[in-house]
Protein backbone atom coordinates (compact mmCIF):
# COMPACT_ATOMS: atom_id res chain seq x y z
CA UNK A 1 0.00 0.00 0.00
CA UNK A 2 0.99 3.59 -0.66
CA UNK A 3 2.36 5.45 1.94
CA UNK A 4 0.37 8.41 2.96
CA UNK A 5 3.18 10.53 2.89
CA UNK A 6 6.36 10.32 1.05
CA UNK A 7 9.62 12.29 0.90
CA UNK A 8 11.75 10.88 -1.18
CA UNK A 9 15.50 12.01 -1.55
CA UNK A 10 14.35 15.65 -1.58
CA UNK A 11 16.54 18.48 -1.96
CA UNK A 12 14.92 22.05 -1.76
CA UNK A 13 17.20 24.84 -2.79
CA UNK A 14 16.01 28.60 -2.68
CA UNK A 15 18.78 30.30 -4.69
CA UNK A 16 21.79 29.75 -2.90
CA UNK A 17 20.18 28.31 0.38
CA UNK A 18 20.11 24.43 0.79
CA UNK A 19 16.81 24.15 2.79
CA UNK A 20 16.88 20.34 2.53
CA UNK A 21 19.47 18.00 1.52
CA UNK A 22 17.97 14.24 0.91
CA UNK A 23 15.31 13.98 3.46
CA UNK A 24 13.47 10.91 3.44
CA UNK A 25 10.33 10.37 5.41
CA UNK A 26 7.96 7.73 4.53
CA UNK A 27 4.51 8.04 6.75
CA UNK A 28 1.89 5.34 7.34
CA UNK A 29 -1.84 5.68 7.70
CA UNK A 30 -2.58 5.87 11.05
CA UNK A 31 0.89 7.21 12.44
CA UNK A 32 1.24 10.47 14.33
CA UNK A 33 4.27 11.64 13.40
CA UNK A 34 6.30 14.75 15.18
CA UNK A 35 9.36 16.57 12.75
CA UNK A 36 11.55 18.47 15.51
CA UNK A 37 14.40 20.06 14.94
CA UNK A 38 15.45 24.21 15.70
CA UNK A 39 14.61 27.02 13.79
CA UNK A 40 15.73 26.65 10.22
CA UNK A 41 16.32 23.26 10.28
CA UNK A 42 13.67 22.31 7.43
CA UNK A 43 10.56 21.47 9.21
CA UNK A 44 8.51 23.61 7.53
CA UNK A 45 10.31 23.05 4.07
CA UNK A 46 9.38 19.67 4.60
CA UNK A 47 5.80 20.29 5.29
CA UNK A 48 5.45 22.87 2.21
CA UNK A 49 6.91 19.59 -0.21
CA UNK A 50 4.55 17.15 1.60
CA UNK A 51 1.66 19.76 0.95
CA UNK A 52 2.74 20.58 -2.95
CA UNK A 53 3.35 24.55 -1.54
CA UNK A 54 6.73 24.01 -2.63
CA UNK A 55 8.39 21.56 -5.20
CA UNK A 56 11.06 19.30 -4.62
CA UNK A 57 14.51 20.65 -6.42
CA UNK A 58 15.27 17.04 -6.91
CA UNK A 59 13.42 13.58 -5.12
CA UNK A 60 9.95 13.41 -5.19
CA UNK A 61 7.23 14.18 -2.96
CA UNK A 62 4.28 12.28 -2.45
CA UNK A 63 0.62 12.60 -0.79
CA UNK A 64 -1.35 9.45 -0.56
CA UNK A 65 1.17 7.88 -3.66
CA UNK A 66 0.04 10.94 -5.95
CA UNK A 67 1.91 13.98 -6.74
CA UNK A 68 0.86 16.41 -3.54
CA UNK A 69 -0.96 18.86 -5.93
CA UNK A 70 -3.62 16.80 -6.88
CA UNK A 71 -6.99 17.69 -5.57
CA UNK A 72 -8.19 14.24 -4.97
CA UNK A 73 -5.60 13.83 -2.59
CA UNK A 74 -5.57 17.14 -0.92
CA UNK A 75 -9.21 16.50 -0.30
CA UNK A 76 -7.81 13.97 2.17
CA UNK A 77 -5.93 16.40 4.29
CA UNK A 78 -6.29 18.88 7.02
CA UNK A 79 -3.64 21.83 7.09
CA UNK A 80 -3.03 24.07 9.85
CA UNK A 81 0.41 26.63 8.62
CA UNK A 82 2.42 29.01 10.08
CA UNK A 83 2.47 32.51 8.70
CA UNK A 84 -0.32 32.36 7.11
CA UNK A 85 -3.84 34.28 7.04
CA UNK A 86 -7.46 33.96 6.58
CA UNK A 87 -9.77 36.91 5.85
CA UNK A 88 -9.74 38.99 9.08
CA UNK A 89 -13.44 40.60 7.83
CA UNK A 90 -15.09 36.81 8.15
CA UNK A 91 -16.70 35.03 11.36
CA UNK A 92 -15.03 32.12 12.90
CA UNK A 93 -18.24 30.22 11.74
CA UNK A 94 -18.13 31.97 8.26
CA UNK A 95 -14.32 30.98 7.53
CA UNK A 96 -15.46 27.12 9.21
CA UNK A 97 -18.43 26.93 6.54
CA UNK A 98 -16.42 28.14 3.29
CA UNK A 99 -13.49 25.81 4.30
CA UNK A 100 -16.14 23.07 4.75
CA UNK A 101 -16.70 23.88 0.96
CA UNK A 102 -13.21 22.52 0.09
CA UNK A 103 -14.04 19.21 1.20
CA UNK A 104 -16.12 16.41 -0.11
CA UNK A 105 -17.16 14.79 2.63
CA UNK A 106 -17.31 17.36 5.25
CA UNK A 107 -18.20 17.38 8.89
CA UNK A 108 -20.71 19.70 10.47
CA UNK A 109 -19.24 22.95 11.38
CA UNK A 110 -20.64 22.98 15.09
CA UNK A 111 -18.35 20.11 15.44
CA UNK A 112 -15.28 21.54 13.97
CA UNK A 113 -15.65 24.54 15.79
CA UNK A 114 -16.31 22.79 18.97
CA UNK A 115 -12.75 20.49 18.95
CA UNK A 116 -11.45 23.65 18.14
CA UNK A 117 -13.28 25.27 21.66
CA UNK A 118 -14.29 28.52 19.51
CA UNK A 119 -17.89 27.82 20.45
CA UNK A 120 -17.79 31.22 22.23
CA UNK A 121 -16.21 32.74 19.59
CA UNK A 122 -18.34 31.68 16.89
CA UNK A 123 -19.68 34.84 15.93
CA UNK A 124 -16.04 36.76 15.90
CA UNK A 125 -14.63 38.68 13.05
CA UNK A 126 -11.73 36.54 12.65
CA UNK A 127 -8.98 39.95 12.78
CA UNK A 128 -10.57 40.17 16.39
CA UNK A 129 -9.31 36.87 17.46
CA UNK A 130 -6.25 36.54 20.01
CA UNK A 131 -3.06 34.91 18.96
CA UNK A 132 -4.42 31.69 21.00
CA UNK A 133 -7.44 31.79 19.53
CA UNK A 134 -6.13 32.26 15.88
CA UNK A 135 -4.60 29.19 16.07
CA UNK A 136 -7.74 27.33 17.54
CA UNK A 137 -9.03 28.85 14.49
CA UNK A 138 -6.43 27.46 12.02
CA UNK A 139 -7.14 24.15 13.81
CA UNK A 140 -10.83 24.02 13.17
CA UNK A 141 -10.34 24.91 9.42
CA UNK A 142 -7.52 22.02 9.49
CA UNK A 143 -10.45 19.46 10.67
CA UNK A 144 -13.05 20.86 8.79
CA UNK A 145 -13.11 19.05 6.31
CA UNK A 146 -12.93 15.78 8.08
CA UNK A 147 -9.76 14.80 6.76
CA UNK A 148 -7.65 11.32 6.93
CA UNK A 149 -4.48 13.23 7.36
CA UNK A 150 -3.49 16.31 9.30
CA UNK A 151 -0.72 18.32 9.11
CA UNK A 152 -0.28 21.01 11.96
CA UNK A 153 3.05 23.29 11.09
CA UNK A 154 4.05 24.53 14.77
CA UNK A 155 0.64 24.69 16.17
CA UNK A 156 0.52 25.69 19.79
CA UNK A 157 2.60 28.70 19.13
CA UNK A 158 0.89 31.69 20.63
CA UNK A 159 -1.15 29.40 23.28
CA UNK A 160 -0.79 29.95 26.79
CA UNK A 161 -0.18 27.02 28.84
CA UNK A 162 -3.91 25.89 29.96
CA UNK A 163 -4.95 26.05 26.18
CA UNK A 164 -2.04 24.18 24.74
CA UNK A 165 -3.05 21.27 27.18
CA UNK A 166 -6.33 21.24 26.50
CA UNK A 167 -5.65 21.82 22.44
CA UNK A 168 -2.82 18.68 22.70
CA UNK A 169 -5.14 16.56 23.90
CA UNK A 170 -8.14 17.27 21.36
CA UNK A 171 -5.69 16.19 18.79
CA UNK A 172 -4.69 13.48 20.99
CA UNK A 173 -8.48 12.17 20.59
CA UNK A 174 -8.27 13.02 16.41
CA UNK A 175 -5.28 10.79 16.26
CA UNK A 176 -7.57 8.21 18.65
CA UNK A 177 -9.97 8.13 16.11
CA UNK A 178 -7.15 6.87 13.59
CA UNK A 179 -5.88 10.10 11.43
CA UNK A 180 -2.95 10.82 10.11
CA UNK A 181 -1.18 13.40 12.13
CA UNK A 182 2.34 14.92 10.60
CA UNK A 183 3.49 18.34 13.07
CA UNK A 184 6.42 19.84 13.03
CA UNK A 185 7.50 21.76 16.64
CA UNK A 186 10.85 22.73 18.18
CA UNK A 187 9.35 21.31 21.60
CA UNK A 188 10.66 17.87 22.32
CA UNK A 189 8.10 17.40 24.73
CA UNK A 190 5.72 18.75 22.32
CA UNK A 191 6.61 16.06 20.45
CA UNK A 192 6.93 13.61 23.20
CA UNK A 193 3.61 13.93 24.41
CA UNK A 194 1.61 13.46 21.05
CA UNK A 195 3.90 11.71 18.85
CA UNK A 196 4.43 7.49 18.63
CA UNK A 197 7.52 8.57 16.27
CA UNK A 198 9.92 11.57 15.71
CA UNK A 199 11.85 12.46 12.96
CA UNK A 200 14.30 15.02 14.11
CA UNK A 201 15.36 17.25 11.20
CA UNK A 202 18.69 19.36 11.61
CA UNK A 203 20.53 21.70 8.86
CA UNK A 204 18.05 19.93 5.78
CA UNK A 205 18.74 16.22 6.60
CA UNK A 206 17.22 13.56 8.75
CA UNK A 207 19.46 12.84 12.16
CA UNK A 208 17.07 10.58 13.79
CA UNK A 209 13.62 8.64 13.09
CA UNK A 210 12.59 6.61 16.11
CA UNK A 211 10.04 6.61 19.25
CA UNK A 212 10.01 9.34 21.57
CA UNK A 213 12.00 7.67 23.83
CA UNK A 214 14.73 6.40 21.97
CA UNK A 215 15.21 9.69 20.83
CA UNK A 216 15.33 11.10 24.20
CA UNK A 217 17.83 9.16 25.55
CA UNK A 218 19.84 10.08 22.70
CA UNK A 219 19.86 13.37 23.38
CA UNK A 220 22.17 14.81 26.11
CA UNK A 221 20.46 15.99 28.77
CA UNK A 222 22.57 17.71 30.60
CA UNK A 223 25.67 20.53 29.63
CA UNK A 224 28.58 19.94 31.71
CA UNK A 225 31.36 22.77 32.05
CA UNK A 226 34.63 22.95 33.84
CA UNK A 227 38.17 24.19 34.27
CA UNK A 228 41.15 21.97 34.97
CA UNK A 229 44.61 23.29 36.18
CA UNK A 230 46.40 22.99 33.24
CA UNK A 231 45.62 22.61 29.45
CA UNK A 232 43.91 19.47 29.05
CA UNK A 233 44.21 16.48 25.84
CA UNK A 234 42.24 14.81 24.21
CA UNK A 235 43.04 11.76 25.79
CA UNK A 236 42.97 12.93 29.06
CA UNK A 237 39.01 12.92 27.86
CA UNK A 238 38.92 10.31 26.20
CA UNK A 239 36.23 7.46 26.30
CA UNK A 240 33.72 9.52 28.81
CA UNK A 241 29.79 9.46 28.20
CA UNK A 242 29.64 12.27 26.58
CA UNK A 243 29.20 14.16 22.79
CA UNK A 244 29.70 17.67 21.65
CA UNK A 245 33.06 17.77 23.66
CA UNK A 246 35.49 21.15 23.15
CA UNK A 247 38.24 21.66 24.80
CA UNK A 248 39.80 25.03 24.88
CA UNK A 249 43.02 25.01 27.17
CA UNK A 250 42.20 24.72 30.63
CA UNK A 251 38.18 24.78 30.43
CA UNK A 252 36.05 22.36 28.72
CA UNK A 253 32.72 22.08 27.87
CA UNK A 254 30.46 19.05 26.61
CA UNK A 255 26.90 17.14 26.81
CA UNK A 256 25.99 13.98 28.66
CA UNK A 257 23.31 11.93 29.26
CA UNK A 258 25.02 10.90 32.69
CA UNK A 259 26.68 13.71 34.23
CA UNK A 260 27.40 11.92 37.74
CA UNK A 261 28.89 8.56 35.59
CA UNK A 262 30.73 11.38 33.77
CA UNK A 263 32.42 13.36 36.93
CA UNK A 264 33.41 10.09 38.65
CA UNK A 265 35.31 8.99 35.83
CA UNK A 266 36.95 12.66 35.52
CA UNK A 267 37.55 12.94 39.28
CA UNK A 268 38.67 9.23 39.43
CA UNK A 269 41.40 10.01 36.08
CA UNK A 270 42.56 12.31 38.88
CA UNK A 271 41.40 15.51 37.12
CA UNK A 272 41.10 18.91 38.51
CA UNK A 273 37.82 20.49 38.43
CA UNK A 274 37.14 23.93 39.15
CA UNK A 275 34.27 26.58 38.51
CA UNK A 276 31.78 23.09 37.72
CA UNK A 277 28.83 24.15 36.47
CA UNK A 278 26.44 21.18 34.93
CA UNK A 279 22.98 22.86 33.72
CA UNK A 280 20.45 21.38 31.31
CA UNK A 281 20.95 21.44 28.05
CA UNK A 282 18.49 23.18 25.70
CA UNK A 283 17.02 21.87 22.50
CA UNK A 284 19.86 24.13 20.23
CA UNK A 285 22.46 21.85 22.48
CA UNK A 286 20.52 18.56 22.73
CA UNK A 287 20.46 18.40 18.54
CA UNK A 288 24.23 18.73 18.92
CA UNK A 289 24.38 15.57 20.14
CA UNK A 290 22.38 13.83 17.82
CA UNK A 291 24.35 15.45 14.85
CA UNK A 292 27.76 14.86 16.66
CA UNK A 293 26.76 10.96 16.50
CA UNK A 294 24.23 10.35 13.40
CA UNK A 295 21.60 7.50 14.39
CA UNK A 296 23.23 4.79 11.20
CA UNK A 297 19.71 5.23 9.68
CA UNK A 298 20.40 8.92 8.97
CA UNK A 299 24.19 8.73 8.09
CA UNK A 300 24.29 11.10 5.41
CA UNK A 301 24.45 9.16 1.67
CA UNK B 1 -27.17 11.89 -5.36
CA UNK B 2 -27.31 7.85 -3.68
CA UNK B 3 -25.04 7.69 -0.57
CA UNK B 4 -22.82 4.90 -2.49
CA UNK B 5 -21.74 7.73 -4.89
CA UNK B 6 -21.53 10.11 -2.04
CA UNK B 7 -19.29 7.93 -0.44
CA UNK B 8 -17.41 7.30 -3.88
CA UNK B 9 -16.90 11.42 -4.25
CA UNK B 10 -12.82 12.07 -4.18
CA UNK B 11 -13.61 15.95 -4.62
CA UNK B 12 -16.03 18.63 -3.34
CA UNK B 13 -18.11 19.55 -6.29
CA UNK B 14 -17.00 23.21 -7.71
CA UNK B 15 -20.35 25.25 -8.09
CA UNK B 16 -20.83 25.37 -4.18
CA UNK B 17 -17.46 25.93 -3.89
CA UNK B 18 -17.70 28.92 -6.16
CA UNK B 19 -20.65 30.03 -4.53
CA UNK B 20 -19.30 29.88 -1.02
CA UNK B 21 -15.93 32.04 -2.06
CA UNK B 22 -18.51 34.46 -3.94
CA UNK B 23 -20.43 35.07 -0.70
CA UNK B 24 -17.26 35.22 1.45
CA UNK B 25 -15.92 37.86 -0.77
CA UNK B 26 -18.96 39.81 -0.77
CA UNK B 27 -19.72 39.43 3.09
CA UNK B 28 -15.96 40.95 3.44
CA UNK B 29 -16.09 43.50 1.45
CA UNK B 30 -19.49 44.73 3.06
CA UNK B 31 -17.46 45.04 6.31
CA UNK B 32 -15.07 47.06 4.77
CA UNK B 33 -16.50 50.61 5.03
CA UNK B 34 -13.69 52.09 3.18
CA UNK B 35 -14.07 49.91 0.08
CA UNK B 36 -17.80 49.56 0.56
CA UNK B 37 -19.52 53.05 1.45
CA UNK B 38 -16.62 54.96 -0.48
CA UNK B 39 -17.56 52.93 -4.04
CA UNK B 40 -21.26 53.43 -4.13
CA UNK B 41 -20.92 57.13 -2.38
CA UNK B 42 -18.53 58.46 -4.60
CA UNK B 43 -20.20 58.09 -7.61
CA UNK B 44 -23.09 60.59 -6.25
CA UNK B 45 -20.91 62.87 -4.56
CA UNK B 46 -19.09 63.58 -7.89
CA UNK B 47 -22.32 63.44 -10.02
CA UNK B 48 -23.94 66.12 -7.20
CA UNK B 49 -20.90 68.27 -8.15
CA UNK B 50 -20.76 68.17 -11.32
CA UNK B 51 -23.85 66.82 -13.01
CA UNK B 52 -26.63 68.32 -10.81
CA UNK B 53 -25.57 72.09 -11.90
CA UNK B 54 -26.33 70.64 -15.32
CA UNK B 55 -28.31 67.64 -14.75
CA UNK B 56 -31.51 69.54 -16.59
CA UNK B 57 -29.40 71.01 -19.99
CA UNK B 58 -29.66 69.63 -23.13
CA UNK B 59 -27.19 69.32 -26.11
CA UNK B 60 -28.26 71.19 -29.34
CA UNK B 61 -29.94 67.69 -31.00
CA UNK B 62 -31.92 67.38 -27.70
CA UNK B 63 -30.98 64.55 -25.68
CA UNK B 64 -29.63 64.81 -22.07
CA UNK B 65 -26.80 66.64 -20.70
CA UNK B 66 -27.95 64.87 -17.38
CA UNK B 67 -27.60 61.12 -19.11
CA UNK B 68 -24.43 61.15 -20.63
CA UNK B 69 -22.77 62.82 -17.29
CA UNK B 70 -24.43 59.68 -15.67
CA UNK B 71 -22.88 57.29 -18.25
CA UNK B 72 -19.58 59.20 -17.14
CA UNK B 73 -19.92 58.73 -13.67
CA UNK B 74 -21.37 55.04 -14.23
CA UNK B 75 -18.19 54.88 -16.17
CA UNK B 76 -15.93 56.08 -13.02
CA UNK B 77 -18.13 53.97 -10.52
CA UNK B 78 -17.20 50.59 -12.52
CA UNK B 79 -13.69 51.39 -13.42
CA UNK B 80 -12.94 52.30 -9.90
CA UNK B 81 -14.63 49.23 -8.36
CA UNK B 82 -12.38 46.86 -10.59
CA UNK B 83 -9.13 49.00 -10.12
CA UNK B 84 -9.14 48.99 -6.18
CA UNK B 85 -11.29 46.08 -5.57
CA UNK B 86 -8.49 44.28 -7.83
CA UNK B 87 -5.29 46.03 -7.24
CA UNK B 88 -5.81 46.64 -3.22
CA UNK B 89 -7.79 43.60 -2.62
CA UNK B 90 -5.62 40.97 -4.69
CA UNK B 91 -2.04 42.88 -2.75
CA UNK B 92 -3.75 42.83 0.88
CA UNK B 93 -5.09 39.04 0.70
CA UNK B 94 -1.15 37.99 -0.51
CA UNK B 95 0.10 40.80 2.47
CA UNK B 96 -2.00 38.53 4.77
CA UNK B 97 -0.84 35.00 3.48
CA UNK B 98 -4.48 34.34 2.58
CA UNK B 99 -3.14 32.80 -0.48
CA UNK B 100 -0.96 30.63 1.74
CA UNK B 101 -3.28 28.42 3.28
CA UNK B 102 -5.94 28.21 0.61
CA UNK B 103 -3.11 27.19 -1.47
CA UNK B 104 -2.87 24.00 0.80
CA UNK B 105 -6.62 23.65 0.84
CA UNK B 106 -7.88 21.82 -2.59
CA UNK B 107 -9.83 25.13 -3.71
CA UNK B 108 -8.80 25.46 -7.34
CA UNK B 109 -6.98 28.84 -7.41
CA UNK B 110 -9.37 29.38 -10.39
CA UNK B 111 -12.08 29.27 -8.77
CA UNK B 112 -10.68 31.69 -6.02
CA UNK B 113 -10.41 33.99 -9.12
CA UNK B 114 -13.55 33.74 -10.39
CA UNK B 115 -14.87 34.65 -7.29
CA UNK B 116 -13.62 37.92 -6.88
CA UNK B 117 -14.84 39.17 -10.46
CA UNK B 118 -17.85 37.76 -9.52
CA UNK B 119 -17.82 39.86 -6.26
CA UNK B 120 -16.54 43.20 -8.38
CA UNK B 121 -19.19 42.08 -10.77
CA UNK B 122 -21.39 42.21 -8.19
CA UNK B 123 -20.11 45.72 -6.60
CA UNK B 124 -20.23 47.39 -9.62
CA UNK B 125 -23.46 46.42 -10.66
CA UNK B 126 -25.24 48.02 -7.24
CA UNK B 127 -22.77 50.89 -7.75
CA UNK B 128 -24.02 51.62 -11.16
CA UNK B 129 -27.85 51.04 -9.82
CA UNK B 130 -27.48 53.54 -7.20
CA UNK B 131 -26.13 55.68 -9.34
CA UNK B 132 -29.14 55.44 -11.68
CA UNK B 133 -31.42 55.55 -9.19
CA UNK B 134 -30.11 59.37 -7.62
CA UNK B 135 -30.28 60.46 -11.08
CA UNK B 136 -33.16 59.22 -11.59
CA UNK B 137 -34.67 60.75 -8.26
CA UNK B 138 -32.57 63.69 -7.42
CA UNK B 139 -31.80 64.94 -10.70
CA UNK B 140 -35.27 64.22 -12.11
CA UNK B 141 -33.50 63.06 -15.60
CA UNK B 142 -35.42 60.66 -17.20
CA UNK B 143 -34.65 57.76 -19.51
CA UNK B 144 -36.34 54.16 -20.45
CA UNK B 145 -35.22 50.67 -19.04
CA UNK B 146 -33.94 49.86 -22.31
CA UNK B 147 -31.06 52.76 -21.96
CA UNK B 148 -30.43 51.54 -18.24
CA UNK B 149 -30.16 47.74 -19.37
CA UNK B 150 -27.57 49.13 -22.21
CA UNK B 151 -25.27 51.31 -20.23
CA UNK B 152 -25.20 48.79 -17.33
CA UNK B 153 -24.48 45.52 -19.98
CA UNK B 154 -21.64 47.88 -21.42
CA UNK B 155 -20.42 49.00 -18.31
CA UNK B 156 -19.86 45.33 -17.35
CA UNK B 157 -18.84 43.83 -20.14
CA UNK B 158 -16.21 46.79 -20.95
CA UNK B 159 -14.74 46.31 -17.79
CA UNK B 160 -12.68 43.46 -18.55
CA UNK B 161 -9.45 45.68 -19.28
CA UNK B 162 -9.98 47.13 -15.86
CA UNK B 163 -10.02 43.99 -14.37
CA UNK B 164 -7.26 43.14 -15.41
CA UNK B 165 -4.89 46.36 -14.94
CA UNK B 166 -6.51 46.05 -11.07
CA UNK B 167 -5.07 42.27 -11.28
CA UNK B 168 -1.65 43.27 -12.73
CA UNK B 169 -1.49 46.27 -9.74
CA UNK B 170 -2.69 43.59 -6.69
CA UNK B 171 -0.55 41.34 -8.21
CA UNK B 172 2.94 43.12 -8.57
CA UNK B 173 2.78 45.69 -5.81
CA UNK B 174 2.53 45.03 -1.73
CA UNK B 175 0.17 45.67 0.14
CA UNK B 176 1.04 49.13 1.53
CA UNK B 177 2.43 49.93 -2.01
CA UNK B 178 -0.76 49.17 -4.11
CA UNK B 179 -3.14 51.60 -2.49
CA UNK B 180 -0.86 54.44 -3.92
CA UNK B 181 -0.01 52.68 -7.23
CA UNK B 182 -3.85 51.90 -7.91
CA UNK B 183 -4.47 55.77 -7.30
CA UNK B 184 -1.63 56.94 -9.50
CA UNK B 185 -2.45 55.21 -12.17
CA UNK B 186 -5.63 54.99 -12.38
CA UNK B 187 -6.85 58.11 -11.48
CA UNK B 188 -5.33 60.44 -13.87
CA UNK B 189 -6.37 58.22 -16.31
CA UNK B 190 -9.64 58.10 -15.62
CA UNK B 191 -9.62 62.30 -15.70
CA UNK B 192 -7.81 62.35 -18.85
CA UNK B 193 -10.73 60.08 -20.15
CA UNK B 194 -13.57 62.67 -19.37
CA UNK B 195 -15.04 60.77 -16.64
CA UNK B 196 -14.95 63.82 -14.19
CA UNK B 197 -14.63 66.93 -16.84
CA UNK B 198 -15.93 66.37 -20.50
CA UNK B 199 -13.61 65.73 -22.84
CA UNK B 200 -13.33 68.39 -25.13
CA UNK B 201 -12.79 70.63 -22.10
CA UNK B 202 -9.65 69.10 -21.09
CA UNK B 203 -6.41 70.89 -22.81
CA UNK B 204 -5.31 69.43 -25.61
CA UNK B 205 -2.43 67.50 -25.10
CA UNK B 206 -4.20 65.89 -22.78
CA UNK B 207 -6.95 64.54 -25.39
CA UNK B 208 -4.27 63.67 -27.73
CA UNK B 209 -2.61 61.07 -24.83
CA UNK B 210 -6.64 59.92 -23.84
CA UNK B 211 -7.11 58.08 -27.33
CA UNK B 212 -4.97 55.62 -26.48
CA UNK B 213 -6.41 54.89 -22.82
CA UNK B 214 -8.38 52.18 -21.90
CA UNK B 215 -10.50 54.33 -19.72
CA UNK B 216 -11.18 56.42 -22.77
CA UNK B 217 -12.69 53.59 -24.89
CA UNK B 218 -14.49 52.07 -21.89
CA UNK B 219 -16.22 55.78 -21.49
CA UNK B 220 -16.77 55.65 -24.91
CA UNK B 221 -18.59 52.33 -24.54
CA UNK B 222 -20.68 54.19 -22.03
CA UNK B 223 -21.65 56.94 -23.84
CA UNK B 224 -22.69 54.66 -26.66
CA UNK B 225 -26.43 54.68 -25.57
CA UNK B 226 -26.16 58.19 -25.15
CA UNK B 227 -25.71 58.98 -29.49
CA UNK B 228 -22.87 61.55 -27.86
CA UNK B 229 -19.85 58.99 -27.57
CA UNK B 230 -16.67 60.66 -29.78
CA UNK B 231 -15.97 57.31 -31.44
CA UNK B 232 -18.08 54.73 -32.78
CA UNK B 233 -19.13 51.97 -30.50
CA UNK B 234 -17.65 49.12 -33.25
CA UNK B 235 -13.72 50.96 -32.75
CA UNK B 236 -14.50 51.72 -28.74
CA UNK B 237 -14.89 47.75 -28.76
CA UNK B 238 -12.24 46.94 -30.91
CA UNK B 239 -9.64 49.23 -28.54
CA UNK B 240 -11.44 47.43 -25.34
CA UNK B 241 -10.63 44.09 -26.32
CA UNK B 242 -7.14 45.09 -27.34
CA UNK B 243 -6.75 46.86 -23.79
CA UNK B 244 -8.11 43.31 -22.59
CA UNK B 245 -6.33 40.80 -24.09
CA UNK B 246 -2.56 43.81 -22.99
CA UNK B 247 -3.93 44.16 -19.33
CA UNK B 248 -5.52 40.24 -18.83
CA UNK B 249 -1.84 39.09 -20.06
CA UNK B 250 0.07 41.43 -18.32
CA UNK B 251 -2.23 40.34 -14.92
CA UNK B 252 -1.39 36.73 -15.81
CA UNK B 253 2.12 37.49 -16.19
CA UNK B 254 2.69 39.10 -12.35
CA UNK B 255 0.02 36.40 -11.30
CA UNK B 256 2.13 33.62 -12.47
CA UNK B 257 5.81 35.76 -11.28
CA UNK B 258 4.03 36.04 -7.78
CA UNK B 259 3.31 32.26 -7.81
CA UNK B 260 6.68 31.03 -8.92
CA UNK B 261 8.06 32.80 -6.05
CA UNK B 262 5.81 31.65 -3.50
CA UNK B 263 4.92 28.24 -4.92
CA UNK B 264 8.27 26.90 -6.66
Amino acid sequence: MAAVVELAGAHKSYGAVEALRGVDIRIEAGEVVAILGPNGAGKTTSIHLMLGLRQPTRGQARLFGRKPTDRGARSRAGVMLQESGVNGALKVRELVQLFRTYHPHPMPARRAIAMAGLEEQADVQSARLSGGQRQRLYYALAVCGDPELLFLDEPTVGMDVESRRGFLSGIRDFADAGRTIVLTTHYLEEADELARRIVVIDRGVVIADAAPREIKSRVAGKRVVFTSDHPLQADELAGLPCSGLVIEGARVRLLSNEPEALLREVFRRGLEVRDLEVAGADLEEAFLTLTSRPAPEAAPR
Amino acid sequence: MSVAAAARREVAPLLPMLLAQTRAQVLSYIRIPAFSVTSLALPLVFYTFFGLPNANKHFADGSSVGLYLMCSFGAYAVSSVMVFSFGIGVATARGQKIDLLQRATPLPPAISILANVINALLYALVAVLVLMAFVLLAAGVRFSIGTAFQIVGLLLAGALPLIGLGMTIGYSSGPNAAPAVANLVYLPMAFASGMFLPIDQLPEFIRTIAHYLPTYHYAQLAYAPTHHAEEPLGWALVWSGAWAVLLLGLAVRAYQRDQSRKFS
